[in-house]
């Protein structure tokens, strides 16, 4: 059983500042911290800035920051979370606030567009089809569920803590080279701008961002450390570079 | 990347300090865990390591020490250590094997975010706020060399071999007319659960992995490739369950074998 009502501190303002302000309200079984926040628009202050759209958990839209963690505000059930003291909801720290709950994650889509697309190796057959199987594509699609809520780019310390925007793509996008890279009939190279343009070298594997993610995508296991590894082949192991040279090895 | 960088001016929540976070969880209980149990570990291995005797008892040899190449008339390369052996250095045979699983622990990916965040704070946990401004990653020397961590695991592959070598002797009990009899003691199954659980984290490492199947992008029509990824996967997802509890038994099995040795524990024998 929930409390009858319960108590959030909302950041309110924008870049030049703001503060965090409180809200009672009454609250009911099954309550999602976005109905909360819809609530409070509703009853209390109708300028209250939140952006959501499905509340099903599968835009992404409605990423914030729940006492302290990133998290979906629409799949965060408020039975789970402790009520007997306000519950905090500020904005992702990673990106400019534009206002209250609302930030610009623009950059993530300015950055997409430096990764190589998809350059397909030649067709399998005469129609100008392929042939993949489901165990290959599997990789892949694990990738795919990606929602683009950035939660895991809001909490890698390399963009959150120290800011290298310029030089690092962070987690998301790694996962999105990786789902380009490990595609079966993907022909193009990206190794070279993961590591000199991308800076995949920045993520130390602390995993955050594996943590974070709504769709339970295996970032560092599944995206990160595989690049990495495929990196050391291309870049530092003395061996396999002396097998390619040798022409024992593709 | 030609996307602008996106200043900490344009952040309107309260920055980014040590330890600032607004997370009600003890999210320093899992980093202090890591911390305590990881020290532990080192300052146990580095004085079992240096200890030089107590390492074998009746058919068992600890972990620490195996395989031994110099030491006792067991050894492989007999009882002398080399001429080269320093000087310096109390004489003992772990001395040449330790840094094999030392140099693999410490280059495992699982570890290294591990320690990242235990030991050096980077970060203390998810969404805390960092003591350093500057970062450099894995990008630059020295962290640059955690990149041999594959070398590490085709020693530690061959380690795991040794490892069964030595539960097959375990098996082989000297009685008192001076013959081998087969039998099993208490330390046959300590030794035999620590090769089990030694070699599920060993192949389970990611760069395993990566070399089994992980660098190809098509694994279907090669089935001998698919299974070997798939069983490296499977011992990957819980890489981490995997290390730790391997850690603590490694360091149990050298422990048992130790106090047998100075007669502190006796051996039952099972068969
Ligand atoms: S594992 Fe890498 S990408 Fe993920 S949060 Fe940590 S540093 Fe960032
Ligand atoms: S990888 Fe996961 S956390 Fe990151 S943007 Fe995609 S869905 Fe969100
Ligand atoms: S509103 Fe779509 S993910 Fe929450
Ligand atoms: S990644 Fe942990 S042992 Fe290789």
């Amino acid at each position: 059983m929930i409390p009858s009502t319960a108590t959030f501190l909302i950041w309110r303002g924008d870049a030049q500042g703001g503060a965090f302000q409180e809200y009672r309200i009454g609250i009911s079984e099954g309550m999602v911290v976005l109905d909360a926040v819809h609530r409070i628009q509703a009853e209390q202050d109708n300028t209250l800035a939140v952006r959501w759209n499905c509340k099903a958990g599968k835009c992404g839209s409605c990423a914030a920051e729940v006492n302290g963690r990133p998290r979906l505000m629409c799949m965060t059930r408020l039975g789970d979370l402790a009520l007997d003291r306000p519950v905090t909801l500020e904005p992702m720290r990673t990106f400019p606030l534009l206002r209250d709950l609302v930030t610009d994650v623009s950059w993530n889509f300015r950055t997409k567009l430096a990764i190589q697309p998809l350059r397909t190796r030649p067709a399998d057959a005469p129609d100008g089809t392929w042939r993949m199987m489901q165990r290959d594509v599997d990789r892949p699609q694990e990738f795919r569920k990606c929602i683009e809520c950035f939660l895991c780019q809001d909490v890698c310390h390399v963009l959150r803590d120290h800011r290298l925007f310029d030089r690092y793509i962070g987690p998301r996008l790694l996962v999105y080279t990786a789902q380009l890279e490990m595609n079966p009939i993907d022909a193009a190279d990206r190794l070279g701008d993961l590591k000199d343009l991308h800076g995949i070298g920045y993520c130390n594997i602390t995993k955050c961002c594996t943590t974070v993610c709504p769709e339970e995508i295996k970032i560092t296991d599944n995206a990160i450390i595989p690049l990495k590894e495929r990196l050391v082949d291309a870049f530092y192991d003395p061996l396999t570079r002396l097998a390619r040279a040798l022409g024992l090895r593709g | 990347m030609s996307a602008a960088a996106i200043s900490r001016s344009q952040v309107g929540v309260d920055g980014v300090r040590l330890g600032l976070t607004r997370r009600r969880d003890p999210w320093w209980v899992q980093p202090g865990a890591v911390f305590v149990g990881l020290a532990a570990f080192v300052v146990y291995v580095t004085w079992a390591g240096l200890q030089g005797r107590y390492y074998r008892f009746g058919p068992y040899l600890s972990p620490f020490y195996s395989p031994e190449l110099w030491g006792s008339p067991e050894a492989w390369f007999g009882a002398a250590p080399p001429w080269w052996y320093p000087q310096w250095l109390r004489f003992s045979p772990a001395v040449f094997i330790l840094w094999i699983p030392a140099g693999f622990r410490l280059t495992c990916y699982y570890n290294r975010g591990a320690y990242y965040k235990a030991f050096w704070a980077d970060p203390p946990n998810c969404a805390v706020g960092e003591p350093r401004k500057s970062y450099w990653g894995e990008n630059y020397f020295p962290l640059l060399l955690q990149n041999i961590h594959r070398y590490f695991m085709y020693l530690a592959v061959l380690l795991v071999l040794v490892l069964l070598d030595d539960v097959w002797h375990a098996l082989w009990f000297t009685n008192a007319a001076g013959h081998l009899r087969f039998g099993i003691g208490v330390g046959t199954l300590v030794i035999t659960l620590d090769v089990a659980l030694v070699a599920a984290y060993t192949f389970g490492c990611h760069s395993l992995r990566h070399v089994c199947g992980g660098r190809l992008d098509c694994l279907a029509g090669r089935p001998v490739r698919a299974a070997l990824y798939d069983c490296t996967s499977g011992l990957n997802r819980r890489h981490m369950a995997w290390f730790w509890v391997s850690l603590a038994w490694v360091g149990f099995s050298d422990l048992y074998v130790r106090l047998c040795a100075m007669g502190v524990w006796t051996d039952w024998r099972i068969l």
